[in-house]
């Protein structure tokens, strides 16, 4: 069973000799992923770290003769959209937006033309996903060895807006010996391709998973909507969640932290979340330290139930 | 990004959307000018980045260009919730049979922009949304799909607007839309949409704001408004901590050191990254701690800009100790960041061990990172101490409250300086 990836995923990577990207390559083929080809325009018969770069995804496809499961898009902000469009039109089916700062309406485009295809996005700005001992998509965890350090395989599902707390989380998790099945950096901004509530089904129907714990902020429908998801399915994990920026309740219009992340209105305070939360079931925590011993008093009394 | 009600009505007039008449004056003589060229009763708003302006006195009408002109001297000169005003807009007072709703927002959940359609305006939507919900029309229009008027057209008739008038509302509709789309908003409102006597549509007020992210897609049409590119357009104007910070984060292209923001306390932060902040700037109120500042380091800064950014945390006054906290780092070096707080300690003149309370950040290099701590006898921990116990020490270590408080109680205390603070850089 698993959550999106699995040993046997390829994907590719687009924007694959920026910077960032090489060394995201490099992290994760150690770490075991099967990164099968890189494109930048322009950049054909190039090499990253031995994997192939092509001028497009179609023309990789071609050379290939299969379509990739996935692709990481760490192109810049100007051209996430046609990257992301050219992934989805080649007939891959899970995306990971890495980008930061991708105006919305792009964002809600590239969302769109996902749901029409029948593909999915994980961001934007976000550092992927991670199924720990197992594969790795995205800059999560760093280096292979930082990553091995601060993840190991076990019974929770995580997912955060925030990319360094889903390390935070799963490290807390993996030292208290509970472990993580498989961890997802949603991502920050506004719009995001797949939601708390998005994903719950997969996490649902993964046997691996027992538990699920989330990273959570101001601003934004997305812990409402989770829980109106748990209020109407008879989910059998137990979540616990842990709420940051309690502070920006004082301060409605600034933003913190990341692009969507601001207070707008009532229901985007963390009072408000908090409660919402609590009230379809929802355990928040205080402070990370607390979340191992909630999950497994929420395990225990689940069980007993 | 906040346009003002003026810009936001110049960018309906450019898309085809009539307003009433009007203009902006920066000085009594200028809004008895317009007021003249109106020839009639006038409406005279502030322009300014805030609400309430009815109620804080920043709306006035008057008869005659004289009274208009004495007003706009009361209004140029009030201040309202901190802000002073950019100017008064002075508009023709005109005859309204009824007020209206027009707007263009997000849908964070469904991940489309939705039009919002009242036939009760003039008043603040979320209180019609409340309690008149059959009065509010609601409907999303693709993204990839050209827009199609009948979408408007659907929202308007929802709230049972019929023959003439839902002919005359549709195109306003839709242009809003186009506009919207066009200008990567994230909000874009009329309110009051007036129908007045004669029968035909006008905006009377308009609310825009731009996404921060696509300012660089529009600089013709904010160069057309005036914008420039230093106005940052926040919910408040940055201090001059503020500035300093942004100006060190920019001249350094590498990491980032962003989102400085002044608080009133006495215990400097240097912290990151996006959610890490969060949780550490909640973690040293929750145990009773007074931050002096908000910050988010990350994407592996440079020792000069961790450097930089610590002196700047420490020169500022009432600052007794710092506190150099992150969430586990895979990007950001450790020993880099060490090497920065401790560079800014010393070139002050101050002694690292006691000016750092704590520092807390594991991960990639720390080994390397906590050699250089120890040698200069900086306490530090490693990842088995948790984000709050770090932030618990540096507060115990400062002689705040270190026993844990109820996070209610810890949020209001913190209110009232921290905000007034805020509020009133």
């Amino acid at each position: 069973m698993s959550i999106l990836i699995d040993e046997s995923t390829t994907f590719i990577v687009q924007g694959i000799t920026g910077r960032e990207a090489v060394n995201l390559t490099r992290e994760c083929l150690d770490y075991g992923s099967k990164i099968v080809g890189g494109v930048t325009p322009g950049r054909r018969g190039r090499e990253v770290h031995g994997v192939p770069v092509y001028d497009s995804v179609a023309q990789l496809v071609g050379e290939l003769g299969f379509v990739p499961d996935g692709s990481v898009v760490t192109v810049p902000p100007a051209f996430a959209k046609d990257a992301v469009f050219e992934a989805i039109e080649a007939g891959i089916k899970l995306i990971v937006v890495v980008t930061e700062r991708i105006p919305r309406y792009d964002v809600a485009q590239m969302v769109e033309l996902a749901g029409l295809r029948g593909a999915r996005i994980i961001g934007p700005n976000c550092l992927g996903i991670i199924r720990p001992g197992v594969a790795k998509m995205g800059g999560i965890g760093g280096p292979a060895k930082d990553a091995q350090k601060a993840y190991k395989p076990g019974c929770v599902g995580v997912m955060s807006r925030s990319g360094g707390m889903t390390t935070e989380i799963s490290s807390t998790l993996s030292a208290a010996g509970l472990g993580v099945s498989t961890a997802i950096s949603i991502g920050g901004d506004a719009i995001i391709g797949s939601t708390y509530a998005e994903l719950m089904p997969l996490f649902e129907a993964d046997a691996q998973t027992e538990a699920i714990v989330i990273y959570t902020e101001p601003g934004g429908r997305m812990e409402a909507q989770l829980a109106e998801w748990v209020k109407q399915n008879d989910s059998r994990l137990p979540i616990v969640a842990f709420m940051a920026g309690r502070f920006m309740d004082e301060m409605p219009g600034m933003s913190f932290g990341h692009a969507g992340t601001i207070v707008e209105g009532k229901a985007d305070t963390a009072a408000e979340k908090i409660a919402r939360l609590q009230e379809a079931g929802i355990t928040v925590a205080e402070e990370i330290a607390e979340i191992p011993d909630l999950v497994r008093q929420k395990i225990a009394s689940k069980a007993v139930a | 990004m906040r346009l003002f009600e003026y810009e936001s009505r110049q960018i309906l007039e450019r898309e085809g959307i009539p307003v009433t008449k009007a203009g902006v004056a920066r000085t009594p003589e200028e809004a008895e000018r317009i007021a003249r060229e109106i020839a009639g009763p006038v409406v005279l708003k502030s322009q300014v980045l805030t609400g309430g302006r009815m109620k804080a006195g920043g709306v006035k009408f008057a008869d005659t260009p004289e009274e208009a002109r004495a007003h706009a001297e009361h209004i140029l000169g009030l201040e309202i919730n901190g802000h002073m005003p950019r100017g008064v807009l002075v508009g023709h007072k005109a005859p309204i049979a009824k007020e209206l709703y027009a707007g263009v927002i997000y849908d964070g959940t469904r991940k489309l922009p939705t039009f919002v359609f009242s036939d009760m305006g003039g008043i603040d939507i979320e209180e019609v949304a409340e309690t008149h919900p059959d009065h509010i029309g609601r409907g999303h229009f693709s993204t990839i799909l050209p827009q199609m008027d009948f979408r408007a057209k659907d929202v308007i008739a929802s709230v049972g607007i019929t023959g003439g008038d839902l002919n005359k509302l549709t195109p306003i509709l839709s242009k809003l839309a186009r506009l919207f789309v066009k200008y990567d908003m994230t909000l874009a409102e009329i309110n009051p949409l007036a129908q007045l006597e004669d029968g035909s549509f006008v905006a009377v007020d308009a609310h825009m704001d731009m996404e921060n992210e696509a300012r660089g897609r529009h600089k013709a049409l904010l160069a057309e408004l005036g914008v420039g590119d230093e106005e940052t357009r926040e919910a408040r104007e940055p201090t001059p901590f503020e500035i300093e910070g942004e100006r060190i984060d920019s001249v350094d292209h590498r990491g980032v050191a962003g989102n400085v923001t002044e608080f009133d306390g006495n215990l400097g932060l240097v912290i990151g990254a996006g959610g890490g902040s969060l949780t550490l700037f909640d973690a040293v109120r929750k145990y009773g701690g007074r931050p002096a500042n908000y910050c988010e380091i990350g994407g592996n800064p440079s020792v000069s800009k961790a450097c930089n950014l610590t002196k700047l945390v420490l020169q500022k006054p009432g600052v007794d100790k710092i506190a150099v906290m992150m969430s586990i780092v895979s990007n950001t070096r450790v020993d880099i960041v060490a090497r920065g707080v401790i560079k800014a300690c010393t070139e002050l003149g101050y002694d690292p061990a006691e000016k750092i309370a704590i520092f807390r950040i594991p991960g990639a290099w720390e080994d390397e990172g906590f050699k250089i701590l120890e040698r200069y006898g900086v306490e530090y921990c490693d990842r088995s101490v948790s984000m709050h116990e770090a932030a618990r020490r540096a507060v115990e270590k400062i002689g705040g409250q270190a026993a844990a408080q109820t996070p209610a109680a810890g949020a209001e205390e913190g209110t009232s300086g921290a905000a007034t603070e805020v509020t009133q850089p």
